[in-house]
Protein backbone atom coordinates (compact mmCIF):
# COMPACT_ATOMS: atom_id res chain seq x y z
CA UNK A 1 0.00 0.00 0.00
CA UNK A 2 1.02 3.79 -0.56
CA UNK A 3 0.25 7.22 -0.19
CA UNK A 4 -1.29 7.85 2.96
CA UNK A 5 -5.04 6.85 4.85
CA UNK A 6 -7.20 8.97 6.70
CA UNK A 7 -7.97 8.11 10.05
CA UNK A 8 -10.16 10.89 11.51
CA UNK A 9 -10.84 13.33 9.08
CA UNK A 10 -11.69 16.13 11.22
CA UNK A 11 -14.29 18.97 11.05
CA UNK A 12 -13.32 19.92 7.43
CA UNK A 13 -10.79 18.68 5.59
CA UNK A 14 -10.47 19.64 1.87
CA UNK A 15 -8.36 18.48 -1.16
CA UNK A 16 -6.99 21.59 -2.74
CA UNK A 17 -4.41 22.98 -5.52
CA UNK A 18 -4.13 26.55 -6.65
CA UNK A 19 -7.94 27.15 -8.07
CA UNK A 20 -10.26 25.67 -10.82
CA UNK A 21 -9.16 28.82 -13.57
CA UNK A 22 -10.81 29.05 -17.26
CA UNK A 23 -14.52 27.02 -16.05
CA UNK A 24 -16.71 30.06 -15.15
CA UNK A 25 -18.55 30.02 -18.30
CA UNK A 26 -19.95 26.25 -17.09
CA UNK A 27 -21.10 27.89 -13.79
CA UNK A 28 -18.06 26.40 -11.87
CA UNK A 29 -16.26 28.47 -9.26
CA UNK A 30 -12.22 28.61 -8.77
CA UNK A 31 -12.36 26.56 -5.30
CA UNK A 32 -8.33 26.91 -4.05
CA UNK A 33 -7.06 27.23 -0.54
CA UNK A 34 -8.68 30.06 1.73
CA UNK A 35 -5.61 30.89 2.82
CA UNK A 36 -3.09 31.57 -0.38
CA UNK A 37 -0.25 32.09 1.64
CA UNK A 38 0.03 29.02 4.01
CA UNK A 39 -0.50 26.86 1.14
CA UNK A 40 2.60 28.30 -1.07
CA UNK A 41 4.35 28.18 1.99
CA UNK A 42 3.65 24.08 2.65
CA UNK A 43 4.38 23.50 -0.99
CA UNK A 44 7.74 25.47 -0.99
CA UNK A 45 8.87 24.21 1.94
CA UNK A 46 8.82 20.27 0.34
CA UNK A 47 10.09 22.36 -2.66
CA UNK A 48 7.13 21.08 -4.33
CA UNK A 49 5.70 23.09 -7.57
CA UNK A 50 3.66 25.90 -6.49
CA UNK A 51 0.17 24.93 -6.77
CA UNK A 52 0.34 20.97 -5.56
CA UNK A 53 -2.28 19.61 -4.19
CA UNK A 54 -2.39 19.82 -0.34
CA UNK A 55 -5.27 19.30 2.29
CA UNK A 56 -6.49 21.98 3.92
CA UNK A 57 -7.61 21.52 7.40
CA UNK A 58 -10.20 23.45 8.71
CA UNK A 59 -10.30 24.10 12.86
CA UNK A 60 -8.14 20.40 12.74
CA UNK A 61 -9.23 17.19 14.18
CA UNK A 62 -7.41 15.19 11.16
CA UNK A 63 -5.50 12.10 11.90
CA UNK A 64 -3.82 10.24 8.95
CA UNK A 65 -1.31 7.03 8.43
CA UNK A 66 1.41 7.75 6.24
CA UNK A 67 1.82 4.47 3.99
CA UNK A 68 5.17 5.03 2.43
CA UNK A 69 8.28 7.18 3.30
CA UNK A 70 7.81 11.26 2.51
CA UNK A 71 8.31 14.29 3.99
CA UNK A 72 5.50 16.78 5.17
CA UNK A 73 5.01 20.17 6.17
CA UNK A 74 1.86 21.95 7.92
CA UNK A 75 1.69 25.84 7.40
CA UNK A 76 -1.32 28.20 8.31
CA UNK A 77 -3.32 28.46 12.14
CA UNK A 78 -1.52 27.02 15.00
CA UNK A 79 -3.01 23.12 15.02
CA UNK A 80 -0.49 21.09 17.41
CA UNK A 81 0.64 19.12 15.01
CA UNK A 82 2.21 15.66 16.16
CA UNK A 83 4.10 12.49 14.69
CA UNK A 84 3.98 9.45 16.07
CA UNK A 85 2.61 11.50 19.65
CA UNK A 86 6.32 13.72 19.72
CA UNK A 87 4.83 17.40 19.22
CA UNK A 88 6.46 19.04 15.81
CA UNK A 89 6.75 22.44 15.10
CA UNK A 90 4.70 23.81 11.80
CA UNK A 91 6.13 26.07 9.14
CA UNK A 92 8.75 23.16 8.69
CA UNK A 93 9.19 20.19 6.59
CA UNK A 94 9.55 16.92 8.34
CA UNK A 95 10.74 13.32 7.23
CA UNK A 96 7.98 10.34 7.73
CA UNK A 97 8.35 7.17 7.31
CA UNK A 98 5.60 4.03 6.53
CA UNK A 99 3.43 3.74 9.48
CA UNK A 100 3.90 7.28 11.17
CA UNK A 101 0.66 8.70 12.14
CA UNK A 102 -0.20 12.11 11.82
CA UNK A 103 -2.25 14.67 13.90
CA UNK A 104 -3.33 17.96 14.26
CA UNK A 105 -5.32 18.66 17.31
CA UNK A 106 -7.92 22.15 17.19
CA UNK A 107 -6.47 25.16 16.41
CA UNK A 108 -5.60 27.51 18.96
CA UNK A 109 -5.06 30.61 17.22
CA UNK A 110 -6.60 31.06 12.99
CA UNK A 111 -8.55 28.68 11.47
CA UNK A 112 -7.28 26.98 8.34
CA UNK A 113 -3.66 25.22 7.95
CA UNK A 114 -2.35 22.96 4.99
CA UNK A 115 -0.95 19.57 4.90
CA UNK A 116 2.16 18.90 1.98
CA UNK A 117 3.41 16.27 1.31
CA UNK A 118 6.56 15.28 -1.34
CA UNK A 119 4.94 15.94 -4.82
CA UNK A 120 1.42 16.63 -3.92
CA UNK A 121 -1.30 14.70 -3.61
CA UNK A 122 -2.55 12.87 -7.03
CA UNK A 123 -5.68 12.49 -8.22
CA UNK A 124 -7.71 12.81 -11.17
CA UNK A 125 -8.28 16.62 -12.18
CA UNK A 126 -11.88 17.92 -13.07
CA UNK A 127 -11.96 20.53 -15.24
CA UNK A 128 -8.21 21.13 -14.81
CA UNK A 129 -7.89 21.01 -11.48
CA UNK A 130 -8.33 18.87 -8.24
CA UNK A 131 -9.75 21.36 -5.80
CA UNK A 132 -12.73 20.43 -3.91
CA UNK A 133 -16.04 22.14 -4.05
CA UNK A 134 -18.28 20.58 -1.82
CA UNK A 135 -21.33 22.54 -2.95
CA UNK A 136 -21.04 21.65 -6.57
CA UNK A 137 -19.76 17.92 -5.46
CA UNK A 138 -16.06 18.51 -8.02
CA UNK A 139 -12.87 17.85 -7.32
CA UNK A 140 -11.13 15.86 -4.69
CA UNK A 141 -11.73 12.18 -4.60
CA UNK A 142 -15.20 12.21 -4.52
CA UNK A 143 -16.29 15.90 -4.78
CA UNK A 144 -17.02 15.89 -0.71
CA UNK A 145 -14.94 16.19 2.16
CA UNK A 146 -12.06 13.65 3.30
CA UNK A 147 -13.77 10.71 5.08
CA UNK A 148 -12.62 8.57 7.72
CA UNK A 149 -10.35 5.27 5.84
CA UNK A 150 -10.45 6.97 2.44
CA UNK A 151 -6.58 6.13 0.86
CA UNK A 152 -4.93 9.54 -1.15
CA UNK A 153 -1.79 8.58 -3.58
CA UNK A 154 1.22 11.19 -3.29
CA UNK A 155 3.89 11.97 -5.20
CA UNK A 156 7.59 10.47 -5.15
CA UNK A 157 9.43 10.91 -1.84
CA UNK A 158 12.49 13.42 -2.03
CA UNK A 159 15.49 12.76 -0.24
CA UNK A 160 16.12 16.62 0.40
CA UNK A 161 17.12 18.30 3.19
CA UNK A 162 14.13 20.13 5.50
CA UNK A 163 13.77 23.26 5.79
CA UNK A 164 11.70 26.03 8.23
CA UNK A 165 10.12 29.60 7.70
CA UNK A 166 11.89 31.99 10.46
CA UNK A 167 9.89 32.86 13.15
CA UNK A 168 9.47 36.30 12.06
CA UNK A 169 8.15 35.62 8.75
CA UNK A 170 5.05 33.67 9.62
CA UNK A 171 1.61 35.37 9.63
CA UNK A 172 -0.33 36.31 13.16
CA UNK A 173 -3.38 35.52 12.40
CA UNK A 174 -4.72 37.64 16.19
CA UNK A 175 -3.57 40.47 14.67
CA UNK A 176 -5.88 43.51 14.20
CA UNK A 177 -7.65 43.10 10.87
CA UNK A 178 -7.55 45.82 8.54
CA UNK A 179 -9.18 44.86 4.60
CA UNK A 180 -7.98 46.87 2.07
CA UNK A 181 -10.54 47.39 -0.36
CA UNK A 182 -10.57 48.25 -4.04
CA UNK A 183 -13.59 50.20 -4.83
CA UNK A 184 -15.17 49.08 -7.85
CA UNK A 185 -18.45 47.36 -9.48
CA UNK A 186 -21.46 49.63 -8.18
CA UNK A 187 -19.62 51.20 -5.50
CA UNK A 188 -20.47 54.70 -7.46
CA UNK A 189 -24.65 53.58 -6.64
CA UNK A 190 -23.56 54.15 -2.94
CA UNK A 191 -23.28 57.62 -1.39
CA UNK A 192 -20.35 59.32 -0.21
CA UNK A 193 -21.09 59.77 2.90
CA UNK A 194 -22.68 55.85 3.38
CA UNK A 195 -19.23 55.09 2.24
CA UNK A 196 -17.26 56.99 4.93
CA UNK A 197 -19.51 55.46 7.51
CA UNK A 198 -18.55 52.47 6.28
CA UNK A 199 -15.07 52.93 6.41
CA UNK A 200 -14.90 54.33 10.27
CA UNK A 201 -17.58 51.43 11.39
CA UNK A 202 -15.93 47.86 12.77
CA UNK A 203 -17.68 45.05 11.89
CA UNK A 204 -17.94 41.91 13.30
CA UNK A 205 -17.49 38.46 11.05
CA UNK A 206 -20.93 36.77 11.47
CA UNK A 207 -21.42 32.86 12.27
CA UNK A 208 -22.36 32.81 8.64
CA UNK A 209 -19.21 32.81 7.20
CA UNK A 210 -17.25 30.25 5.15
CA UNK A 211 -15.47 29.15 2.26
CA UNK A 212 -18.09 30.69 0.00
CA UNK A 213 -18.35 34.07 1.54
CA UNK A 214 -17.40 36.03 4.66
CA UNK A 215 -20.78 37.83 6.17
CA UNK A 216 -19.97 40.76 8.40
CA UNK A 217 -21.82 42.32 10.93
CA UNK A 218 -22.74 46.01 11.83
CA UNK A 219 -23.59 49.26 9.79
CA UNK A 220 -26.40 48.37 7.38
CA UNK A 221 -25.33 49.81 4.22
CA UNK A 222 -28.05 50.80 1.37
CA UNK A 223 -27.43 51.54 -2.37
CA UNK A 224 -29.48 53.78 -4.41
CA UNK A 225 -29.31 50.63 -6.67
CA UNK A 226 -32.72 49.49 -7.11
CA UNK A 227 -32.55 46.31 -9.25
CA UNK A 228 -29.66 44.46 -11.46
CA UNK A 229 -28.84 42.12 -14.15
CA UNK A 230 -26.61 39.30 -12.67
CA UNK A 231 -23.04 39.73 -13.45
CA UNK A 232 -19.40 38.11 -12.63
CA UNK A 233 -18.02 37.92 -9.38
CA UNK A 234 -14.70 38.41 -8.83
CA UNK A 235 -12.61 36.97 -5.93
CA UNK A 236 -12.81 39.11 -2.35
CA UNK A 237 -16.04 41.27 -3.78
CA UNK A 238 -17.95 43.14 -1.31
CA UNK A 239 -21.34 42.23 -1.75
CA UNK A 240 -24.31 44.31 -0.46
CA UNK A 241 -27.63 42.29 0.17
CA UNK A 242 -30.78 44.36 1.30
CA UNK A 243 -30.74 43.42 4.72
CA UNK A 244 -27.50 46.06 4.07
CA UNK A 245 -25.08 43.64 5.73
CA UNK A 246 -21.62 42.87 3.23
CA UNK A 247 -20.43 39.89 2.64
CA UNK A 248 -16.93 39.24 1.21
CA UNK A 249 -16.89 36.65 -1.58
CA UNK A 250 -14.32 34.12 -0.94
CA UNK A 251 -12.88 30.74 -2.83
CA UNK A 252 -16.12 28.95 -3.44
CA UNK A 253 -18.01 32.22 -4.01
CA UNK A 254 -21.23 31.60 -6.52
CA UNK A 255 -19.88 32.74 -10.02
CA UNK A 256 -22.77 35.22 -11.17
CA UNK A 257 -24.53 37.66 -8.32
CA UNK A 258 -26.85 40.46 -8.70
CA UNK A 259 -26.71 42.21 -5.75
CA UNK A 260 -24.79 45.62 -5.56
CA UNK A 261 -21.14 45.55 -4.83
CA UNK A 262 -19.05 48.19 -3.29
CA UNK A 263 -15.48 46.75 -4.65
CA UNK A 264 -13.51 43.91 -3.80
CA UNK A 265 -10.90 43.32 -0.98
CA UNK A 266 -7.41 42.53 -1.76
CA UNK A 267 -6.46 38.77 -2.26
CA UNK A 268 -3.67 39.27 0.33
CA UNK A 269 -6.27 40.47 2.65
CA UNK A 270 -8.89 37.93 2.08
CA UNK A 271 -6.62 35.29 3.09
CA UNK A 272 -6.14 36.87 6.63
CA UNK A 273 -9.96 36.88 6.73
CA UNK A 274 -10.33 33.51 5.92
CA UNK A 275 -7.79 32.60 9.20
CA UNK A 276 -10.70 34.35 11.34
CA UNK A 277 -13.56 33.14 13.40
CA UNK A 278 -16.81 34.59 13.72
CA UNK A 279 -17.27 37.17 16.32
CA UNK A 280 -13.73 38.76 15.20
CA UNK A 281 -13.76 42.36 14.55
CA UNK A 282 -12.14 44.51 11.89
CA UNK A 283 -12.61 47.32 9.52
CA UNK A 284 -12.01 48.86 6.19
CA UNK A 285 -9.53 50.78 4.43
CA UNK A 286 -9.65 51.96 0.56
CA UNK A 287 -7.04 51.85 -1.63
CA UNK A 288 -6.70 52.73 -5.26
CA UNK A 289 -6.40 50.23 -8.23
CA UNK A 290 -2.96 50.92 -8.83
CA UNK A 291 -1.39 50.55 -5.13
CA UNK A 292 -3.33 47.17 -4.97
CA UNK A 293 -1.09 46.38 -7.84
CA UNK A 294 2.24 47.96 -5.95
CA UNK A 295 1.34 46.15 -2.65
CA UNK A 296 1.08 42.47 -5.06
CA UNK A 297 4.41 42.84 -6.38
CA UNK A 298 5.74 43.72 -3.05
CA UNK A 299 4.85 40.99 -1.18
CA UNK A 300 5.72 38.47 -4.39
CA UNK A 301 8.95 40.02 -4.08
CA UNK A 302 8.83 39.63 -0.09
CA UNK A 303 7.87 36.34 -1.01
CA UNK A 304 10.61 35.09 -3.24
CA UNK A 305 12.96 36.87 -0.89
CA UNK A 306 12.12 34.99 1.99
CA UNK A 307 12.36 31.82 -0.04
CA UNK A 308 15.80 32.38 -0.21
CA UNK A 309 16.34 32.92 3.92
CA UNK A 310 14.57 29.77 4.59
CA UNK A 311 16.64 28.25 8.03
CA UNK A 312 17.97 24.43 7.51
CA UNK A 313 16.34 21.81 10.06
CA UNK A 314 19.24 20.40 12.40
CA UNK B 1 -17.35 47.81 -31.68
CA UNK B 2 -17.04 51.36 -30.70
CA UNK B 3 -15.84 52.56 -27.57
CA UNK B 4 -18.80 54.37 -26.93
CA UNK B 5 -21.09 50.66 -27.14
CA UNK B 6 -19.44 49.70 -23.69
CA UNK B 7 -17.93 50.67 -20.41
CA UNK B 8 -15.09 49.54 -18.30
CA UNK B 9 -15.05 49.67 -14.37
CA UNK B 10 -12.72 48.08 -11.91
CA UNK B 11 -13.85 44.64 -10.47
CA UNK B 12 -11.07 44.20 -8.07
CA UNK B 13 -7.35 44.04 -7.71
CA UNK B 14 -6.84 41.66 -10.87
CA UNK B 15 -10.56 42.39 -12.63
CA UNK B 16 -11.99 44.24 -14.67
CA UNK B 17 -15.73 44.21 -15.63
CA UNK B 18 -17.55 45.46 -19.12
CA UNK B 19 -21.04 46.47 -19.61
CA UNK B 20 -22.44 46.63 -22.50
CA UNK B 21 -26.04 48.14 -21.41
CA UNK B 22 -28.23 47.88 -18.24
CA UNK B 23 -30.85 45.73 -19.40
CA UNK B 24 -31.10 42.33 -21.75
CA UNK B 25 -31.63 42.12 -25.08
CA UNK B 26 -30.40 38.98 -27.40
CA UNK B 27 -28.48 41.77 -29.43
CA UNK B 28 -26.27 42.88 -25.95
CA UNK B 29 -26.14 39.00 -25.32
CA UNK B 30 -24.52 38.28 -29.01
CA UNK B 31 -21.98 41.65 -28.17
CA UNK B 32 -20.81 39.83 -25.19
CA UNK B 33 -20.19 36.78 -26.25
CA UNK B 34 -18.62 38.23 -29.33
CA UNK B 35 -16.31 40.34 -27.20
CA UNK B 36 -15.82 37.06 -25.14
CA UNK B 37 -14.52 34.85 -27.81
CA UNK B 38 -12.70 37.62 -28.90
CA UNK B 39 -10.91 38.22 -25.90
CA UNK B 40 -9.93 34.60 -25.00
CA UNK B 41 -7.65 34.90 -27.86
CA UNK B 42 -6.39 38.12 -27.73
CA UNK B 43 -5.89 38.39 -23.65
CA UNK B 44 -4.26 34.47 -23.63
CA UNK B 45 -1.17 35.18 -22.38
CA UNK B 46 -2.63 37.31 -19.12
CA UNK B 47 -6.23 35.69 -18.57
CA UNK B 48 -7.13 34.15 -15.84
CA UNK B 49 -11.18 33.98 -16.42
CA UNK B 50 -13.61 35.88 -18.23
CA UNK B 51 -16.79 35.35 -17.09
CA UNK B 52 -19.62 36.42 -19.19
CA UNK B 53 -23.41 37.11 -17.97
CA UNK B 54 -26.23 39.26 -19.50
CA UNK B 55 -24.97 42.43 -20.55
CA UNK B 56 -21.64 41.98 -18.59
CA UNK B 57 -18.45 40.60 -19.01
CA UNK B 58 -15.64 40.06 -16.16
CA UNK B 59 -11.98 39.41 -17.05
CA UNK B 60 -10.43 38.04 -14.82
CA UNK B 61 -6.25 38.78 -15.20
CA UNK B 62 -3.04 38.15 -13.39
CA UNK B 63 -1.84 41.13 -11.71
CA UNK B 64 1.72 40.13 -12.12
CA UNK B 65 2.06 40.11 -15.64
CA UNK B 66 0.30 43.29 -16.42
CA UNK B 67 -2.00 46.01 -14.91
CA UNK B 68 -5.27 48.00 -15.39
CA UNK B 69 -4.24 50.20 -18.00
CA UNK B 70 -2.43 47.52 -20.46
CA UNK B 71 -5.41 45.38 -19.99
CA UNK B 72 -8.41 48.08 -20.74
CA UNK B 73 -5.82 49.34 -23.64
CA UNK B 74 -5.99 45.73 -24.96
CA UNK B 75 -9.33 44.93 -24.68
CA UNK B 76 -10.29 48.56 -26.48
CA UNK B 77 -7.89 47.44 -29.07
CA UNK B 78 -9.59 44.22 -29.77
CA UNK B 79 -13.25 45.19 -29.39
CA UNK B 80 -12.87 48.33 -31.83
CA UNK B 81 -11.00 45.78 -34.83
CA UNK B 82 -14.35 43.55 -34.72
CA UNK B 83 -17.20 44.58 -36.89
CA UNK B 84 -20.77 44.34 -36.44
CA UNK B 85 -20.81 41.09 -37.70
CA UNK B 86 -23.64 39.02 -39.18
CA UNK B 87 -25.32 37.54 -35.71
CA UNK B 88 -23.37 33.96 -35.40
CA UNK B 89 -26.29 32.33 -34.53
CA UNK B 90 -25.36 29.45 -31.50
CA UNK B 91 -26.40 25.96 -31.87
CA UNK B 92 -30.14 25.08 -31.77
CA UNK B 93 -30.65 21.99 -28.70
CA UNK B 94 -34.04 21.02 -28.32
CA UNK B 95 -35.00 19.64 -24.93
CA UNK B 96 -37.88 16.96 -24.05
CA UNK B 97 -40.35 18.29 -21.13
CA UNK B 98 -42.68 15.99 -19.01
CA UNK B 99 -45.23 18.66 -18.58
CA UNK B 100 -47.62 17.62 -15.59
CA UNK B 101 -48.92 18.21 -12.16
CA UNK B 102 -46.95 15.29 -11.23
CA UNK B 103 -43.54 16.53 -12.21
CA UNK B 104 -44.54 20.44 -11.80
CA UNK B 105 -46.21 20.86 -8.54
CA UNK B 106 -46.51 24.77 -9.60
CA UNK B 107 -48.24 24.28 -13.39
CA UNK B 108 -51.62 24.60 -11.95
CA UNK B 109 -50.76 27.86 -9.65
CA UNK B 110 -49.37 29.15 -12.69
CA UNK B 111 -51.83 28.77 -14.94
CA UNK B 112 -54.61 29.77 -12.32
CA UNK B 113 -52.71 32.74 -11.56
CA UNK B 114 -52.28 34.01 -15.31
CA UNK B 115 -56.02 32.75 -16.00
CA UNK B 116 -55.00 30.18 -18.14
CA UNK B 117 -55.38 26.33 -19.18
CA UNK B 118 -52.33 23.78 -17.86
CA UNK B 119 -52.50 23.40 -21.49
CA UNK B 120 -52.17 26.70 -22.13
CA UNK B 121 -48.95 27.49 -20.50
CA UNK B 122 -47.35 24.37 -21.75
CA UNK B 123 -48.15 25.64 -24.99
CA UNK B 124 -46.98 28.92 -24.33
CA UNK B 125 -43.57 27.56 -22.79
CA UNK B 126 -42.60 25.26 -25.78
CA UNK B 127 -43.63 27.45 -28.76
CA UNK B 128 -41.00 29.79 -29.14
CA UNK B 129 -36.79 29.45 -28.58
CA UNK B 130 -35.13 30.67 -25.97
CA UNK B 131 -31.50 32.04 -25.98
CA UNK B 132 -29.05 31.12 -23.16
CA UNK B 133 -27.78 34.29 -22.02
CA UNK B 134 -25.72 33.08 -18.63
CA UNK B 135 -25.04 30.13 -16.69
CA UNK B 136 -24.10 30.42 -13.30
CA UNK B 137 -25.90 29.76 -9.89
CA UNK B 138 -24.51 26.38 -10.37
CA UNK B 139 -22.75 24.65 -12.59
CA UNK B 140 -24.84 23.86 -15.58
CA UNK B 141 -27.45 26.24 -14.56
CA UNK B 142 -28.38 27.99 -17.80
CA UNK B 143 -30.72 31.19 -17.84
CA UNK B 144 -33.06 31.29 -20.36
CA UNK B 145 -34.84 33.95 -21.63
CA UNK B 146 -37.03 35.44 -22.33
CA UNK B 147 -40.43 34.44 -21.15
CA UNK B 148 -43.60 34.96 -23.24
CA UNK B 149 -45.04 37.88 -21.08
CA UNK B 150 -48.42 36.09 -20.38
CA UNK B 151 -46.01 33.33 -17.82
CA UNK B 152 -43.97 35.98 -16.28
CA UNK B 153 -44.38 34.52 -12.96
CA UNK B 154 -42.57 35.60 -9.60
CA UNK B 155 -39.74 33.65 -7.20
CA UNK B 156 -41.52 32.03 -4.46
CA UNK B 157 -41.78 34.00 -1.69
CA UNK B 158 -39.87 31.69 0.56
CA UNK B 159 -37.58 29.09 -1.54
CA UNK B 160 -38.30 25.01 -1.92
CA UNK B 161 -35.13 23.71 0.31
CA UNK B 162 -34.73 20.89 -2.14
CA UNK B 163 -35.74 21.27 -6.31
CA UNK B 164 -34.93 17.77 -8.15
CA UNK B 165 -32.67 17.66 -10.74
CA UNK B 166 -34.03 18.70 -14.18
CA UNK B 167 -36.92 20.25 -12.90
CA UNK B 168 -38.03 22.83 -15.58
CA UNK B 169 -38.77 26.00 -14.00
CA UNK B 170 -39.81 29.49 -14.31
CA UNK B 171 -38.85 33.21 -12.73
CA UNK B 172 -40.15 36.23 -14.08
CA UNK B 173 -39.38 36.01 -17.86
CA UNK B 174 -36.79 33.53 -17.62
CA UNK B 175 -36.71 29.52 -17.52
CA UNK B 176 -34.28 26.98 -16.48
CA UNK B 177 -33.48 23.70 -15.92
CA UNK B 178 -32.11 22.78 -12.91
CA UNK B 179 -29.24 20.92 -13.61
CA UNK B 180 -28.48 19.13 -9.62
CA UNK B 181 -31.03 18.83 -6.64
CA UNK B 182 -30.79 22.19 -4.83
CA UNK B 183 -32.51 24.84 -3.26
CA UNK B 184 -34.27 27.24 -4.99
CA UNK B 185 -36.93 30.00 -5.46
CA UNK B 186 -38.44 29.06 -9.04
CA UNK B 187 -41.84 27.68 -9.93
CA UNK B 188 -41.43 24.40 -11.27
CA UNK B 189 -43.82 23.82 -13.94
CA UNK B 190 -42.17 20.02 -15.59
CA UNK B 191 -38.97 17.73 -15.88
CA UNK B 192 -36.61 17.42 -18.39
CA UNK B 193 -35.11 13.53 -18.51
CA UNK B 194 -31.74 15.14 -20.85
CA UNK B 195 -28.53 15.81 -17.91
CA UNK B 196 -27.66 19.87 -17.72
CA UNK B 197 -24.23 18.78 -16.42
CA UNK B 198 -22.34 15.75 -16.41
CA UNK B 199 -18.81 16.66 -15.02
CA UNK B 200 -17.20 13.18 -16.71
CA UNK B 201 -18.52 14.34 -20.11
CA UNK B 202 -17.28 15.72 -22.83
CA UNK B 203 -18.87 18.36 -23.55
CA UNK B 204 -20.14 18.72 -20.07
CA UNK B 205 -23.20 20.82 -21.01
CA UNK B 206 -25.52 20.19 -23.27
CA UNK B 207 -25.78 24.05 -24.44
CA UNK B 208 -23.46 27.04 -23.83
CA UNK B 209 -24.13 30.73 -23.64
CA UNK B 210 -25.39 32.30 -27.06
CA UNK B 211 -27.24 28.78 -28.17
CA UNK B 212 -31.10 28.62 -28.98
CA UNK B 213 -33.07 26.36 -26.37
CA UNK B 214 -36.90 25.08 -27.53
CA UNK B 215 -38.91 22.66 -25.11
CA UNK B 216 -40.44 19.67 -26.52
CA UNK B 217 -43.64 18.51 -24.70
CA UNK B 218 -43.65 14.52 -23.71
CA UNK B 219 -45.42 11.96 -21.99
CA UNK B 220 -44.38 10.40 -19.73
CA UNK B 221 -43.65 6.91 -20.84
CA UNK B 222 -41.45 8.99 -23.03
CA UNK B 223 -40.03 10.85 -19.87
CA UNK B 224 -39.33 7.02 -18.38
CA UNK B 225 -37.85 5.76 -21.73
CA UNK B 226 -35.63 8.35 -21.56
CA UNK B 227 -33.96 7.81 -18.31
CA UNK B 228 -36.32 10.81 -16.67
CA UNK B 229 -36.86 9.67 -12.86
CA UNK B 230 -39.94 10.94 -10.89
Amino acid sequence: MTGIRIEQPGILSLLQDQGRFGQSQLGLTTGGPADAEAFRWANALLGNTPGSCCIEISMGGLELTMLQPSRIAVCGAEMPLRINQQPKPLWQSHPVQAGDIIELAMATAGLRSYLAVDGGFQLTPQFGSLSTVVREGIGGLDGGKLKVGQQLAIGTHQNKPNWQLPKSYRPDYQAPLKLRLIEGYQSDDFSIASKQRFYQHTFRISQQSDRMGYRLEGLALSSQRRSMLSEGICYGAVQVPPDGQPIVLLSDRQTLGGYPKLGSVLSLDCWQLAQRSAGTELHFEAISIEQAHNTLHLAEQQFQRRLQHLQPVV
Amino acid sequence: MSKQSYRIEIAGESALILYFAEHMSADISQRVLQATQALHSALADVLVDLTPSYASLLVCYNPLFTDHFAVRQRIHHTLSALSQQSEQSGQLVELPVYYSEESGPDLARVAKLHQLSIEQVIELHQQQSYRVYAIGFAPGFAYLGELNEQLATPRLDSPRAKVPKGAVAIADRQTAVYPAVSPGGWNLIGLCPVSMFTPDQTPSMPVAVGDEVRFKAIDKAEFLKLGGVL
